[in-house]
């Protein structure tokens, strides 16, 4: 099973593979810089758990676990 | 020809200091209007250049052109505006890639573009340097350096956008290396797009193409022919069958020219917020983050509930003291009363709410451009997903506890229409400060000395409506979200902007537009419906009533009395007087017309009367009932209003306040929405009244129904 954005723990770096959301959610992932190809690193998690904290394309952005679990990875420095 | 004065947008990012740059062009000269049709504001100001005036529009900010709602459409629609003659692209420095993308769709379209590279003192402290000659030729359009917060490059901006506007100025779009397979698809969409919109150069109709196979499909937008739809499906699906994904296609062709373009101009040392990224390690730790997160929040609360306090008493008392110069002033009659209890009355009701907005709104700008207000939306998102709501609905939601007008207001921070809909829905039922004073007068009526366990009777039933009214509300949300305001799964894909200090005058500016707007606009409601109220209450006027209590007046005077006696009876007499005809009027009427409807949740018809006066706003509950007992002016804490309330009884000779229809008294004023300034707020800030009709129904059914629930149930249980 290929992992997702959600198996990733803070910290660690993965490429976007591909991106099985809605249409668009997708879409809108996909205008914000979350493309296949993509480094992706997880900063943190959020207190309770969820959402997450990203860092993508030099930038910042939360997404929720169930959005970051359908974004397959290729995981990178585990 | 078009005759209005030619239109420069502002477009960009979130947080891209949009505002800021705005605000500093145009000096703070803006006007906030609304969009037609849909409920965002639209800031403009004018600005005088060499040229000649112009008008310069804050378009919301965007990461993207696509839309598939009406207000996601704004950008694109003020861009084919006719007389829009150019854009000012805000771009974050230390965010270029995602900037570059908005930027580039915009010279895609035709429409000429300036590109304000904003934050550079923010990227050159980052190590980030950018040559901008060679961008904007990569871009084919004009890269002006600035940092708005500093004024720096302003003029070289407005040079910059003097020289865009003459005749000859076109972007000239770079060629962006899109696959073969979708050109072949643009082809298609063309005829139709050229058939929609006929004056298109062959640039705005390809990007129009694009814009198409981005947004249609999934979509609920407004005037998109039926052929353009069509063709739109059918691409689609031709995609689906052969395994391509138009929507990736365009935009990682996009991207990719974006970095490339952002690779040859830009000595990037590995980005990086060391100064936030620390802050953040301690802002959203597990501990101390939501330790911080609390007491923030009780911050924004305590200055609400107490901190707006002294200047609303003032208002209010200035109110009072207007009234009395009034009364004074001018003859008695009906003139008088519609001055006095109609206009003066209703312009101290919009007022009083002025201190917690500006408040409110202060504290929401400080914590949105400080880059804050998205942490408390990460920590809390957990908690709000569970009911549908965002994380962004909690600090609307917890002002709730305050007054729901300022919260309704706040709902302004959440971007999707649905999910603000269902805040502002749902957070009425939070139990608000104007509740208080009604609990505290039936608490000390029906529980006066009682206890339960160690705790006093009153206590208790105060805790728990507080309790009940979190629940309820939460409940509600959930509720809304699965019926009425049905829809795609709300998502939380939100930018954790760098923790910035945010300038002090933009908040003002900020804060004082949002109450001039409510002043205007909210405030006009109100005060319409404060002057209906009165009348209501008024009228009409009972002949019988007067003369009844003229001939009591004449009586006393004749009596031997010493003055203040004499004083002390015409007054209660007086009290009398207003209650009886209160009684008359329409409202005493409808009171009475009600009262076996409200029998069954253990009411009478003068609390009936209370609660129709209680929709002015819900303490006025407590003056209604002083009227309606003929006690005259009394507080929550008044001992005659509190004895008449025991002493009042049924026809049937039972009393009207028990514990239990106390209870029931407390769920109805929880849950019912009696609040013609919230339904006013409503209105204002959704669009249309279909919404606080809505809210007015469902909580006053919601109220009647559990109000029968506690008292019904409760003397089934042979509690009363
Ligand atoms: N260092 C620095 N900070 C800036 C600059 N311009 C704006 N800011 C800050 O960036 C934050 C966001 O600015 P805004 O003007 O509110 O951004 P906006 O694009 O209007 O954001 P939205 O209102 O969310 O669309 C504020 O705290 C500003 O003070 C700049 O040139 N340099």
């Amino acid at each position: 099973m290929t992992p997702s954005l959600a198996d990733l723990r803070p910290g660690q770096t993965g490429e976007i593979v591909s991106i099985d959301c809605d249409r668009p959610i997708a879409r809108r992932l996909m205008e914000m810089g979350l493309l296949p190809g993509t480094e992706v690193r997880v900063i943190r998690l959020a207190p309770l758990g969820d959402p997450l904290e990203l860092r993508v394309r030099g930038y910042a952005l939360s997404v929720r676990r169930a959005e970051a679990a359908r974004i397959a990875i290729r995981a990178r420095g585990m | 020809m078009d005759v209005r004065v030619p239109q420069v947008l502002i477009a960009g990012n979130p947080n891209s200091g949009k505002s800021t740059l705005f605000n500093a062009l145009s000096g703070g000269s803006a006007r906030v209007g609304n969009y037609p049709g849909v409920t965002v504001d639209r800031t403009s100001a004018h600005l005088h250049l060499d040229s000649g005036p112009v008008e310069l529009v804050d378009v919301p900010g965007t990461y993207s052109l696509t839309a598939s709602s009406p207000e996601e459409q704004l950008a694109v629609n003020a861009l084919l505006e006719r007389n829009t003659r150019a854009v000012v692209c805000v771009v974050d420095a230390t965010t270029l890639k995602r900037g570059l993308y908005l930027a580039l769709q915009l010279i895609e379209s035709g429409v000429p573009v300036i590109v304000a590279m904003n934050m550079m003192d923010a990227a050159e402290r980052m190590g980030l340097h950018i040559d901008t000659e060679v961008l904007s030729s990569l871009l084919g359009a004009p890269v002006v350096p600035v940092v708005a917060t500093k004024r720096r490059g302003l003029d070289a901006l407005r040079r910059q956008v003097e020289r865009t506007l003459r005749p000859d100025a076109r972007s000239k779009p770079p060629d962006i290396g899109y696959p073969e397979a979708l050109r072949a698809d643009i082809a298609r969409l063309l005829p139709a797009i050229e058939k929609w919109r006929p004056h298109a150069t062959a640039n705005e109709a390809r990007a129009f193409a694009l814009w198409c196979m981005l947004s249609l499909g999934d979509d609920d937008l407004v005037g998109v022919p039926e052929a353009v739809r069509e063709i739109a499906a059918d691409l689609r699906n031709q995609a689906a069958s052969e395994g391509r994904n138009p929507h990736l296609e365009i935009i990682a062709a996009r991207y990719d020219w974006v970095d490339d373009v952002v690779r040859r101009t830009c000595s990037e040392r590995a980005p990086q917020m060391p100064f936030s990224e620390k802050v953040d390690r301690v802002l959203t730790h597990p501990v101390a983050g939501i330790l911080i997160f609390a007491l923030v929040m009780f911050g924004i609360f305590e200055a609400l509930f107490a901190g707006a306090e002294p200047f609303m008493d003032a208002i209010e008392s200035l109110t009072t003291s207007l009234q009395d110069l009034a009364v004074a002033a001018l003859p008695a009659g009906v003139l008088r009363d519609l001055i006095v209890e109609g206009i003066i009355a209703g312009v101290g009701n919009v007022l009083v709410f002025a201190p917690q907005i500006l408040l409110l709104f202060l504290f929401i700008g400080f914590l949105e451009d400080s880059g804050y207000l998205a942490r408390v939306a990460f920590v809390i998102d957990r908690v709000m997903k569970g009911v549908g709501l965002h994380g962004k609905a909690f600090v609307p939601l917890l002002s709730g506890f305050a007054c729901a007008v300022p919260a309704v207001m706040a709902t302004r921070t959440i971007e999707r229409r649905r999910d603000r809909l269902v805040t502002m829905l749902a957070l009425p039922l939070m139990s608000c400060s104007a509740r208080l004073p009604v609990y505290i007068l039936i608490v000390g009526t029906v529980f006066a000395g009682m206890s339960v366990g160690w705790f006093s009777a009153g206590a208790v039933a105060l805790f728990s409506m507080y309790v009940l009214s979190v629940l309820v509300t939460l409940g509600a949300a959930a509720v809304l979200r699965r019926t009425v305001l049905r829809g795609p799964t709300p998502t939380f894909l939100l930018e954790m902007p760098p923790y910035r200090w945010p300038s002090a005058t933009i908040l003002w500016l900020n804060a004082w537009r949002r109450l001039r707007i409510f002043l205007v606009d909210a405030g006009t409601i109100i005060l319409a419906m404060t002057i209906v109220l009165w009348a209501v209450l008024s009228f009409p006027k009972s002949e019988e009533v007067t003369e009844r209590y003229e001939a009591e007046r004449a009586r006393i005077q004749q009596m031997d009395l010493s003055a203040a006696a004499e004083e002390e009876a015409l007054r209660s007499l007086e009290s009398a007087e207003a209650g009886a005809q209160l009684e008359q009027s329409l409202g005493g009427r409808f009171g009475h017309a009600i009262e076996p409807a409200l029998r069954p949740i253990g009411f009478d018809w003068q609390i009936g009367v209370g609660i129709i006066g209680a929709f002015a706003a819900r303490e006025v509950f407590v003056s209604t009932l002083g009227v309606v007992f003929g006690i005259g002016e009394a507080d929550e804490e008044n001992k005659p209003l509190r004895q008449a309330l025991r002493d009042a009884r049924h026809a049937d000779g039972t009393p009207v306040m028990t514990p239990l229809s106390g209870v029931s008294l407390m769920v109805f004023f929880l849950l019912a929405c009696q609040c013609m300034s919230t339904i006013a707020v409503v209105r204002k800030e959704s669009g249309s009244w279909k919404w606080p009709l809505f809210l007015f129904s469902y909580m006053t059914v919601l109220a009647y129904l559990a109000s029968l629930l506690v008292y019904q149930g409760g003397r089934l249980l042979g509690l009363g």
